[in-house]
C-alpha cells in the first residue's frame, strides 16, 4: 500500500468552527482515512508536526506570539499550507480589536468589564504575550492555497483534499465560494 | 440611421451616438465587472474595476465613449487578473468583516469577489481606523466598508437634492465626509427613502434595524453571479446615456 497522505491541523486565533465544520464531512470521513492520515491536530491531540507532513491545514488568524510559532513549525513541516477559514485569511473576528490599542482591550476585559471580580491583568510569565494587531497567515509565511468561508463548508474541505488526493489543481467553483 | 458597432471579445455590439463602452456592453447583455459605475448615474471612473483594452490600451469602460470600429477586450486571463487584484486592494484598503456585515450576501464588492474566484486578499492588511456614525434614529454609516465609489455623494447631490455627501482629502487620506456642522448624519436632512441611503453597493450606508433580514439562502448573490444580476437589473436602464 502506498503512503498515506499525512495532513496536520491547527486552530490559531480561531473558534474551531473549521474544525467542526470539516467533520461536517460526515461518512466521508472513512473514504479519507483509507487516503490520508492526521499528523498534529487537535483531533489526534499529537502536539508536534513530523518532519514531513503533506497538507497543513490553519484555522485563525495569529494573536499572540505562540500562534506565530505554531504557524512557522506548520510551515516548516508541510509541504503544503492551507489558510482555512476567514480568521486565517484577514484576521476575522479578532481582528476586530485592530483598531483599539491593546492596553485599552485589555483594561476593559479585566479591569473595567461588568461583573470582573479581583480586577487584574493577567501576566504569567507562561501566558504568550499578544500581538499588538491580529494577523492573517499570510503576512508571516507563504500560503499555498485558501479556503474562504466562516467557517468554509464541509464540502468545500471536501472538494479541496480530493482535488489533491486525486493530483488536480485544487480549484472552488462559485457556489463553495463564500466569505461569511 | 448608421450602424453603429463595436466588437467585444470578438462579438458584433451595436451602440447609439454618444454611449460609453459599458452601456453599449450591457445593452447587448455582455457584462463588464464594475462597481462604482451605476447605469443610472454620470459615470465616476473610480475603482477601475471596469478596464477593458481598447485598440490595445487599457481604458475605463464606464468612461470610455464607444467609438466605431473599436476593438474591446473584456473577458480575458489578463484582465480578470487585473481586476482581481483591484478587488483584494479594496478589501484590504477597509475593514471588510463579511461574517459580521449586514451586507453580505447582497453586496457587491463581494459578489464581484465571488465572480472572479477571489480566494485571498493577497496584500497586507491596512486596519486603518475609520468612524462609524450611528447619529441618525433610521441611518446607519459605517466608513470600514466605504470603497469610496461616491454614488451616494451622486444621488444626494443629483436626485435627492441635498447634497448630504462627499469625499474629501486625497490619495489614501480619502475619506467619506457628511455636510453638516457637526459633521453627523443626524444634523442632515437625509431620510430613510432618500435615493441615496439605498444606492451604496456594500455595507456602507444601511437602514437600521433591517439587517439579517433576509436569510442565508435568498440573499442577492447566494445562487446568481452578479453577472446575471447585473444584466437583469441594468439592461433595462441602459439604453439612456449618461456617458461623456
Ligand atoms: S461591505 Fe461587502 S465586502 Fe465589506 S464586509 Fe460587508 S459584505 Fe463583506
Ligand atoms: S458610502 Fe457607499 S455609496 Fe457612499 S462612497 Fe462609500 S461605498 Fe460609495
Ligand atoms: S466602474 Fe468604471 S471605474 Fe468604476
Amino acid at each position: 500500500m502506498a503512503d498515506k497522505i499525512k495532513v496536520a491541523t491547527t486552530s490559531l486565533a480561531g473558534c474551531f468552527g473549521c474544525h467542526m465544520s470539516f467533520l461536517d464531512i460526515d461518512e466521508r470521513i472513512l473514504d479519507l482515512a483509507q487516503i490520508a492520515e492526521f499528523d498534529r491536530s487537535p483531533l489526534t491531540d499529537i502536539k508536534q508536526c513530523s518532519d514531513h507532513v503533506d497538507i497543513g491545514l490553519v484555522e485563525g488568524g495569529l494573536c499572540n506570539s505562540e500562534n506565530v510559532h505554531t504557524l512557522r513549525e506548520f510551515r516548516k513541516s508541510c509541504k503544503i499550507l492551507v489558510a482555512v477559514g476567514a480568521c486565517a485569511i484577514n484576521g476575522g473576528l479578532p481582528a476586530m480589536r485592530n483598531h483599539i490599542p491593546l492596553e485599552e482591550c485589555l483594561e476593559e476585559s479585566y479591569l473595567d468589564a461588568v461583573g470582573v471580580e479581583n480586577p487584574q491583568i493577567p501576566n504569567d510569565v507562561e501566558l504568550p504575550l499578544l500581538l499588538n494587531k491580529v494577523h492573517p497567515i499570510h503576512e508571516v509565511v507563504k500560503v499555498d492555497y485558501f479556503l474562504p468561508g466562516c467557517p468554509p463548508s464541509a464540502d468545500v474541505f471536501w472538494k479541496f483534499l480530493t482535488d489533491l488526493a486525486s493530483g488536480r489543481e485544487p480549484s472552488l467553483p462559485y457556489e463553495l465560494v463564500h466569505y461569511d | 440611421m448608421t450602424a453603429h458597432t463595436i466588437t467585444i471579445d470578438g462579438q458584433q455590439v451595436p451602440f447609439i451616438e454618444g454611449q460609453t463602452i459599458i452601456e453599449a456592453a450591457t445593452a447587448a447583455g455582455v457584462y463588464i465587472p464594475h462597481l462604482c459605475h451605476n447605469p443610472e448615474f454620470t459615470p465616476h471612473g473610480s475603482c477601475k474595476l471596469c478596464t477593458v483594452k481598447v485598440n490595445g490600451r487599457n481604458c475605463s469602460a464606464c468612461t470610455f465613449p464607444a467609438v466605431d470600429g473599436q476593438e474591446v477586450l473584456n473577458d480575458t486571463e489578463e484582465l480578470n487578473e487585473t481586476r482581481r487584484a483591484i478587488t483584494q486592494m479594496l478589501f484590504v484598503e477597509g475593514n471588510h468583516f463579511c461574517p459580521s456585515c449586514e451586507k453580505s450576501g447582497n453586496c457587491q464588492l463581494q459578489a464581484v469577489g465571488y465572480f472572479l474566484n477571489m480566494l485571498d486578499a493577497h496584500f497586507p492588511f491596512f486596519y486603518p481606523s475609520r468612524e462609524v456614525d450611528a447619529s441618525h434614529p433610521e441611518v446607519m454609516l459605517d466608513r470600514d466598508r466605504c470603497i469610496l465609489c461616491e454614488l451616494c455623494v451622486r444621488a444626494s447631490r443629483d436626485v435627492d437634492g441635498k447634497n448630504v455627501f462627499a469625499l474629501s482629502g486625497r490619495g489614501i487620506h480619502t475619506h467619506l465626509i457628511v455636510n453638516s456642522t457637526s459633521g453627523k448624519l443626524a444634523d442632515t436632512e437625509i431620510s430613510v427613502d432618500d435615493k441615496a441611503v439605498h444606492v451604496c453597493p456594500v455595507g456602507a450606508i444601511l437602514v437600521k434595524r433591517t439587517g439579517f433580514e433576509v436569510p442565508i439562502g435568498q440573499r442577492i448573490y447566494d445562487h446568481q453571479d452578479i453577472s446575471e444580476v447585473s444584466l437583469a437589473m441594468e439592461e433595462s436602464v441602459a439604453g439612456e446615456s449618461h456617458g461623456g
